[in-house]
Formats: C-alpha cells, sequence, structure tokens
C-alpha cells in the first residue's frame, strides 16, 4: 500500500503503467495490484488537479449543510461533477464518507489538510485560493504543497516535519 | 455530579502531546510498573478492572488478551485499530492529536500482556496530520528508550510500526483491518479463526480500539478499584463520546458510562440546535438504532442502551432536530453503506444497493403504496446475513427508522413528496 502511494505522488493518480511499475517491484501480477487499488477510494485511478478537495456529505456534515458546501465547490471551480478536474489543472472535486471531525461538521480536507465548519462562500473562497496559486492554512496541522505532495507523506517519503 | 476527568484530564495543556510534558504528568509510569510485572497479572488486571472494548462490540478487554495462546512457536502481535470511520465518530482522533503518548504506552502494556515485540498502529488514511503527530511521538519515545530495544532500561524490546489504510470504512472491521495491514484488500475473514489464535499473518493477534488502550496506563498506575469507582457495575469506566449534528456545541466530550442521554445532550452540547426539539438520535454512529426523544433520560451504558432496542457502539451520537426528515437521514446512511460495502456477501452487496435506491423514490416522491413493507422485508432479508456487521448497520437504520417513523414514511407515498422539502420552500419563499 504505501508503493501505490509512491506511485499516485508521480503522476497525480496511477496510471496503468504506475500499477505496473508497482507490480514488477513486489514480483505480483498487475491485476494483484489492481484489486488492490480498486479497493481504497485514497488510490485515485482518474487524473486529478493540483488539489484533491474532498467534502464530506455523511449525515452529521448533511444536516449542517454539506451538499450546499460540495455544490458551492463545484461552482467555485466551474466544474460539472462528471470531470475530472477543473479546466486551468487546479482542482478535483470528491465527495467523502465520513472525514471524523463531525465535531467540525460540515467538514472539508484539501490534500487531507482538515478545514472545520466550512460554509458554501467560505468553501468558495477557499477553491478561490487554491486556483489563483495559494495554499490555504488548514484549521489543524499544516497543509501538504498539492495532492501529490500529500502522497508523499503518505508514503512516507518525506522526514515528519518537527 | 462531580466527575474528574481521566482520558482528558490533560487536553488544556498542549505540551502532553510531547514526551516530555507527558512525562511531566507521569506519563510512562503505568510503563514502568508493567514491566515489573508478570505478563498473567497484567491480563487479570485489565480482567478485574471490567475494562470493555471502546471500539464498539463492547468486549471485555482483559478477556481477549487472555484469548492469546503462549505455547505457538509464533510472534504474537498488538495491532491498534486507529480506522475511526464511524460516521458521527471522532474521539480517536482528537485523543491522538493531544495526547499521543497515552496511546503508545497503552499499547507497550498491552504488548507485554501478550508478550509481543512488534505492534502495529492502523491509522485511516484520512487523518494525515494525526498519522504525522502520532509518527513524532513513536520517534521522540525511540529516542528517549521508551521503544526499541531494551525499553525502560529493562530487557524487553518493543517496536511500533505505523502503518496508514486508504480509504476504506469496512478496514474498522478487526479482520478486515488485517488482511488491509498485510497489504490485500480490506475484506473480512471468516472467523473462527479468531484473530487471538489466526490473526496478523496467521499468527495470535490482539486488536484493540485506541481509547481501550488509552485507558489501559491508569489502570496499571491507579488499580481496577480506582477505574470501577465510576460508571456502572457492568459498564465500568468513563467513555468518550461524540455529539455532532444539530446541537449547540457538538464536540467530544467525556463522560462516566452510565449518565444519562439528557446531559450530554443538554448540559454538555448546550442542547438542541437553535432550541428546536430533540427528534431522533444514534447512539453510537450510524450502524447503531435510531432512538428517539422518548429514550432521553436512557442512560449511557452498554445494558441501558441495548434495553432501549439499540447500541451503544463508539459512543458517536448523531441528533436530528423536528425539521429533520427521517427518510433522507435514513436514505443518506444506506447509501453509506452501499458505498462502503466491500461485496463479498450479496445480502450486503445488493441489498444496500436496492435500499438506497428504494430510499432515494420514497424520498424523491416517487415511493409507492408497496415500498414502506418491501423496505421491512429488505431489513429482515439482510440483516445477521452477512459475514460482518457492516450490513447489520445498514439494516438496523432501515428497521429503527421504520420502527420509530413509520408514519413518515407512509406521509412520503401519501403526498407523493418529502412532507420537509414543502416546509423548507415555504420558508424560503416567505424569507
Amino acid at each position: 500500500m504505501p508503493l501505490l502511494y509512491v506511485a499516485q505522488s508521480v503522476e497525480g493518480h496511477l496510471s496503468r503503467e504506475g500499477l505496473r511499475e508497482v507490480a514488477g517491484l513486489l514480483g505480483i501480477t498487475t491485476a494483484e495490484v489492481e484489486a488492490v487499488a480498486t479497493f481504497y477510494t485514497m488510490y485515485r485511478l482518474r487524473p486529478t488537479g493540483r488539489h484533491v478537495v474532498n467534502v464530506c456529505t455523511n449525515l452529521s456534515c448533511a444536516l449542517l449543510g454539506g451538499k450546499d458546501v460540495l455544490e458551492a465547490a463545484y461552482g467555485a471551480a466551474g466544474m460539472r461533477h462528471d470531470q475530472d478536474a477543473s479546466e486551468d489543472g487546479a482542482i478535483t472535486i470528491h465527495e467523502e464518507e465520513c472525514l471524523g471531525v463531525c465535531d467540525f461538521a460540515p467538514a472539508v480536507q484539501i490534500d487531507f489538510a482538515n478545514h472545520d465548519r466550512v460554509t458554501p462562500d467560505r468553501m468558495a473562497e477557499l477553491i478561490g485560493s487554491l486556483r489563483a496559486g495559494e495554499v490555504p492554512a488548514p484549521s489543524r496541522g499544516s497543509a501538504p504543497e498539492s495532492f501529490r505532495g500529500a502522497c508523499r507523506l503518505l508514503a512516507g517519503l518525506e522526514e515528519v516535519p518537527a | 455530579m462531580t466527575f474528574e476527568p481521566r482520558l482528558t484530564r490533560d487536553w488544556d495543556d498542549p505540551s502532553v502531546a510531547t514526551l516530555d510534558g507527558y512525562v511531566a504528568k507521569g506519563g510512562y509510569e503505568g510503563l514502568r510498573s508493567a514491566l515489573e510485572e508478570e505478563p498473567g497479572d497484567l491480563i487479570q488486571l485489565a480482567k478485574d478492572s471490567g475494562l470493555r472494548g471502546r471500539g464498539g462490540a463492547g468486549f471485555p478487554t482483559g478477556l481477549k488478551w487472555g484469548f492469546v495462546p503462549q505455547d505457538t512457536g509464533k510472534p504474537t502481535y498488538v495491532v491498534v485499530n486507529f480506522d475511526e470511520s464511524e460516521p458521527g465518530t471522532c474521539n480517536n482522533r482528537e485523543l491522538v492529536e493531544r495526547d499521543p503518548h497515552r496511546l503508545l504506552e497503552g499499547t507497550a502494556i498491552a504488548a507485554l500482556a501478550i508478550g509481543c515485540r512488534t505492534a502495529f498502529i492502523y491509522v485511516r488514511g484520512e487523518y494525515l496530520w494525526q498519522a504525522l503527530v502520532l509518527q513524532r511521538a513513536i520517534d521522540e519515545a525511540y529516542t528517549r528508550g521508551y521503544l526499541g530495544s531494551g525499553i525502560c532500561d529493562s530487557d524487553v524490546d518493543l517496536d511500533v510500526v505505523l502503518h496508514r489504510g486508504a480509504g476504506a470504512y469496512i478496514c474498522g472491521e478487526e479482520t478486515a483491518l488485517l488482511n488491509s495491514l498485510e497489504g490485500l484488500r480490506g475484506q473480512p475473514r471468516l472467523r473462527p479463526p479468531f484473530p487471538a489464535v489466526e490473526g496478523l499473518y496467521d499468527c495470535p493477534t490482539v486488536v484493540n480500539n485506541v481509547e481501550t488502550l488509552m485507558n489501559v496506563p491508569d489502570i496499571v498506575v491507579r488499580g481496577a478499584e480506582w477505574f470501577r469507582s465510576v460508571g456502572t457495575e457492568k459498564s465500568p469506566g468513563s467513555k468518550m463520546f461524540t455529539i455532532s449534528g444539530k446541537v449547540e456545541r457538538p464536540g467530544n466530550y467525556e463522560l462516566p458510562l452510565g449518565t444519562p442521554f439528557r446531559s450530554l445532550l443538554e448540559d454538555a452540547a448546550g442542547g438542541v440546535l437553535g432550541g428546536r426539539s430533540l427528534k431522533a438520535w444514534t447512539p453510537g454512529g450510524s450502524s447503531t438504532p435510531l432512538l428517539t426523544a422518548e429514550h432521553i433520560d436512557v442512560m449511557l451504558d452498554y445494558e441501558s442502551i441495548a434495553a432501549a432496542g439499540s447500541l451503544l457502539g463508539t459512543g458517536a451520537v448523531m441528533v436530528l432536530d423536528e425539521s429533520d426528515c427521517v427518510v433522507e437521514a435514513a436514505r443518506r446512511m444506506v447509501a453509506f453503506y452501499a458505498h462502503e460495502s466491500c461485496g463479498k456477501c450479496t445480502p450486503c452487496r445488493e441489498g444496500t444497493w436496492w435500499a438506497m435506491r428504494v430510499l432515494g423514490r420514497l424520498e424523491d416522491g416517487y415511493g409507492r403504496e408497496a415500498d414502506v413493507p418491501l423496505m421491512t422485508e429488505m431489513g429482515g432479508n439482510i440483516m445477521f446475513r452477512a459475514f460482518c456487521a457492516l450490513a447489520d448497520g445498514a439494516a438496523a437504520v432501515i428497521e429503527s427508522s421504520l420502527e420509530h417513523f413509520r408514519d413518515e414514511y407512509q406521509e412520503h407515498v401519501r403526498l407523493g413528496r418529502c412532507p420537509f422539502e414543502a416546509v423548507e420552500e415555504l420558508a424560503e419563499a416567505a424569507s
């Protein structure tokens, strides 16, 4: 599983070539690797933008307007629901299941950094910052520079920041 | 009622997230004491304390440790379940953010109890930053000799390995978690054999929840009697409750087991949002049957919640107020199970998908007279028909919402629309 994050950190998603590369390194078949890659939602099989925005619409978030936040994200990014990424390549949007921050609902993650109690207006602001090339400060912790940067952290390729 | 917080007592002090801060508060004293004890005595202590697994099932922790055979010639493993994915649940996240060393200490003591030399912590992938906090704590503990070879100047070696998941609710189920830890698809395994006998890499394994293990250091230092001094006879100790949804102050609150729900809702969380009235709530995450306003004085412990017809689960309370539609909430929850079903068992894979479709039809105004009995039948066909409890969670939503809110379902059919949407539209038109 860490190797899949490594592969994803290179291309922003897992391409056929990436899956074959991982299979070769592990000495197993591409089908075995693909079986794992397709099981987990954090492995992306379609191309992603520079940043991946996850919006939770599970119950606690939905009760407090999570669906509206999701729509605001699509609106601000100028995206249809069936698009992999925004035209400028900055944003991919993903409707998420429970992100484990129900105490700060509605919950949003940008490259897996948490943004708490996000309103539709705030969502539009966040998307605006991302499209302008900025990385907004998360509610807790620090933010990866990009989705690929987040994958490098997930793969354990980078030192733990102090 | 005066209750001295246990797991959350140092939450106001950010320094406890560091090793020095934790040690200054008496941290790792439990591990030092445990190193003086025989493993059998540690297991007996856990049994005497009555500590029960906080991850949902409430299984006695000491009993679980005691099931691990010591004569197989294989290594034994402690695996920490930090997959926390049950909708509505986020106490493990905050416990680790604020006090990561308490988890490492509890893990180390569990390892001593079962003779484990390598422990694993399985963190859900979405907890990117929390895993970094934990990895930093692990690194610190190695540097200072609390982990690694010869921990605390003893002759015991202990390694702790952090493993990240990649987004799958089912990996909170312990056998699915073990498959995922081995690098496979996270699908549950047939039991028996139970993990205690054949778990990780077919070796004897204990899987414990984060909150469970964080109770262990204090039990070692202060004893089983102290632990039992709060809570109830069969549900001793305190529990973390996450309350979210329509409340004034959502958050994680630590309360003695046996606290009335009213106290969590009104005293801790400030009551229902905007002074509205309570309609329904989940006592332990979306997998536990819904309760209603009638149950406001039910006590929050394993036995009382079971007597009320639900389960304490993870202690994750999600609150719906009078303006929320139960059919829509059920649709949303069942859609979650349909998405997260691992696909192994037909009743779950197909049943959750079909239930989601029928609930969607009802909510969107295309429901038929026959849909309400159909939902009842589907709930019955899903419950207890699959390998693991994921599908039971979906069935619990269906059955409990029908039990308490059948009229609301029928109103959807009669009107040919969601009765609550009309109210919202009128409110919008008026504003």
